[in-house]
């Protein structure tokens, strides 16, 4: 025996159920001596040892995954060994790719129980609020300021100057919206960060709150992350319990309410937002005003993403200028990287700024799954450009992305192996606009129609040079035109696929 | 069906709005609250929504069918959502789901009564795990066609499948 086991952890996260974490845990339960603690904590964010499971014992924990409910037996009557065991992982720390990231936001996410209020403020939890607390609004949003933070849902606007519009504004009512639609395909980060720590969410939301005047907020969380929704309504619940939302403007006491959205993609842009969280369609508002003057029921409205609102608490504790120090030019801290698609070694990956994409995939991510060449990897979700492997050294910064021709969005990487059709994945750019499109705009809502039937004439063979034309002219139209983002970005996948992989687009052509 | 004349007032929806304060701003809320109690949005309910929270009916319709999630006729007992976003294409997807249509097709054509809405979604947050689904609430990751059918399996609404 090597010491008593003071604890388990199997995540509750749902990311881990959905390989069989409930199955674990339930064997679990019935193998061990009843008094075992058994907690289901968040995911670590490590999925491809998913469920993961952690043996507390002299205050270390060892990991073992990826587990499955066949496994546990064998890995009690083994006693959770810290090595020898084919799962057996060693302590959950030294996991190199845990080990070499800098967690800053996620730094407590999958630790304990995400609803364990007391092991949340022995971590570390309510030190940013408390300092909040102490401090003026003004001094909050120069803190905010000062660290260089900019929004994480895609756009990267500078969050102290956003905050410091609204704090100006006059109005009955400021809101605190955070935008938790988080719709891009490859992005998980905001969903495991609710689901494992939720408490990092409204402790950034209470300082924004304290730092804006808000006196209402709201978390618009799509219907498709049902446990989210769940742990988040909870964390509320147990905040509001203890009193936490109390003292943090003279006026009105400050609450959240959780919304969900109905599926519509389109309502992660923040004027859609706006209208769904009004009871309305989900469609875009011109712009002016910005929400900041006149958001939500035309009151000054904040809105944020989570993972800009949770960079708050470190930022309020630590400083502006050490969260600065993280990153490069001007993308200052870090960035929650998420890997997906064909890879080996899927995870969130939190790192400052700059890391290149090659380190993030190679050397995180262990390359494909399937063992197949990599052959494009898209970056910043569904309207972000697909990459080529010549691309792969690129800095992940705002910056440097925008220089080639994509963008960071809300910092996804999917990785595509060499089987993907780049024209069939251009087409699907298209369609995706097609079935999502609020239709308020003209250029999005017939550009993206015309724009597939035009791919699927180049992928039929039909006068394809002529196709690849009337494309080219159409996304332009559609950059320039839209009123959103939606149809403004789509073209940027589609023409990236064009640009960098022609041969895929020609090939019936090169077939006559 | 054709909706006539206006005498019949929904209590589901009635009652759902009520819970809501009648604010007009909850709509959607509403809706959502309506379609997991009763399982749709029908022509009454749209009807009565409207005069509950002072809006046009054409207000009440638009938000319906704007929103991918709500459904205007009675759907299957269970939902099988399948994920047909980029990150999942690119950990197999669509040939997964193609072949899980087609075996749901033949046991439906077999007449064995499945009670499963196959329905595509466009990202469910599990794409380090993809092909990725979820199968009422319960998420279903690195899915195959066994584990689909087996999780359809487990939901003991297949009596009688002669495979």
């Amino acid at each position: 025996m090597s010491g008593t086991v003071q604890r388990i952890l199997v995540p509750g996260d749902s990311a881990a159920r959905s390989v069989g974490a409930d199955e674990v845990a339930s064997h679990l339960a019935n193998v061990l001596p009843a008094d075992t603690a058994i907690i289901r904590n968040g995911s670590r964010g490590l999925f491809w040892l998913e469920p993961l499971i952690e043996v507390e014992r002299n205050g270390q924990r060892l990991g073992f995954g990826p587990v499955t409910a066949d496994d546990v037996d064998s890995l009690v009557a083994a006693d959770f060994p810290a090595s020898g065991h084919p799962l057996a992982l060693g302590p959950v720390e030294t996991i190199p790719q845990l080990a070499k990231q800098q967690r800053l936001i996620f730094a407590r996410c999958g630790l304990d129980d995400p609803l364990d209020l007391s092991t949340y403020k022995a971590g570390g939890g309510l030190a940013g609020l408390s300092k909040a607390r102490a401090l003026a609004p003004d001094a909050i949003i120069e803190a905010v300021k000062t660290s260089g933070l900019r929004g994480r849902g895609g756009a990267g606007f500078p969050a102290g100057i956003k905050w410091e519009t609204a704090a100006k504004a006059t109005g009955d009512a400021t809101y605190l919206c955070c935008n938790a639609d988080e719709g891009d395909s490859g992005t998980y980060a905001d969903r495991l960060l609710m689901e494992g720590d939720p408490f990092t969410l409204i402790e950034g939301m209470c300082i924004a709150a304290r730092a804006i005047g808000a006196t209402h907020g709201l978390v618009y969380l799509r219907s498709e992350y049902p446990d989210a929704i769940r742990t988040l309504k909870a964390a509320i619940g147990i905040w509001r319990e203890a009193g936490l939302f109390e003292g943090l403007s003279a006026g009105d006491r400050f609450d959240i309410e959780v919304r969900m959205g109905a599926g519509a993609y389109i309502c992660g842009e923040e004027s859609s937002m706006l209208n769904s969280l009004e009871g309305k369609r989900g469609e875009v508002r011109a712009k002016p005003p910005i929400p900041a003057i006149s958001g939500l029921f035309g009151q000054p409205t904040i809105v944020n993403n989570v993972l800009t609102l949770a960079s708050v608490p470190w930022i309020l504790e630590h400083g502006g200028e050490a969260y600065r120090a993280f990153g490069t030019g001007r993308s200052r801290g870090t960035q929650a990287f998420q890997l997906a698609g064909d890879i080996k070694q899927g995870a969130l990956v939190e790192l400052a700024f700059g890391v290149s994409l090659r380190t993030l995939i190679e050397e995180f991510g262990g390359g494909t799954r399937s063992g197949r060449p990599l052959r494009a990897v898209q970056v910043g979700g569904p309207l972000g450009a697909y990459l080529a492997d010549a691309d792969l050294d690129v800095a992940m910064d705002y910056e440097a992305l925008a220089a080639i021709g994509g963008m960071l969005g809300h910092g996804g990487v999917v990785v595509f192996n060499d089987t993907v059709d780049m024209a069939r994945q251009a087409r699907f750019a298209m369609e995706f606009c097609a079935i999502e499109s609020c239709g308020k705009c003209t250029p999005c809502r017939v550009g993206a129609t015309r724009g597939r039937e035009t791919l699927d004439r180049i992928i039929a063979g039909e006068d394809v040079a002529e196709n690849l034309a009337l494309v080219e002219d159409l996304c332009e139209l559609m950059t320039d035109g839209s009123l959103c983002a939606m149809g403004g970005l789509t073209p940027m996948p589609v023409r990236s696929a064009i640009e960098r992989f022609p041969e895929d687009f020609t090939r019936p052509l090169a077939a006559e | 069906m054709p909706m006539l004349i206006d005498t019949i007032d929904n209590p589901d929806a009635r009652a759902a709005c009520a819970r809501h304060s009648n604010r007009p701003d909850s709509l959607i809320e509403v809706l959502h609250q309506l379609q997991a109690t009763v399982g749709h949005v029908s022509d009454s309910a749209i009807a009565t929504i409207a005069d509950a929270l002072n809006l046009s009916r054409a207000e009440v319709m638009g938000v319906v069918s704007f929103y991918h999630d709500f459904r205007r006729q009675p759907g299957a007992a269970h939902t099988l959502k399948i994920c047909r976003a980029e990150a999942c294409q690119a950990a197999g997807a669509d040939s997964v789901a193609a072949e899980i249509e087609t075996r749901l097709a033949i046991r439906a054509s077999a007449g064995n009564r499945t009670a499963i809405d196959l329905r595509p979604v466009y990202c469910l947050g599990n794409c380090a795990l993809g092909p990725a689904a979820m199968l009422d609430n319960r998420p279903i990751g690195r899915l195959t066609t066994e584990r689909a059918l087996a999780a359809l399996d487990g939901l003991d609404i297949r009596a009688g499948d002669g495979e």
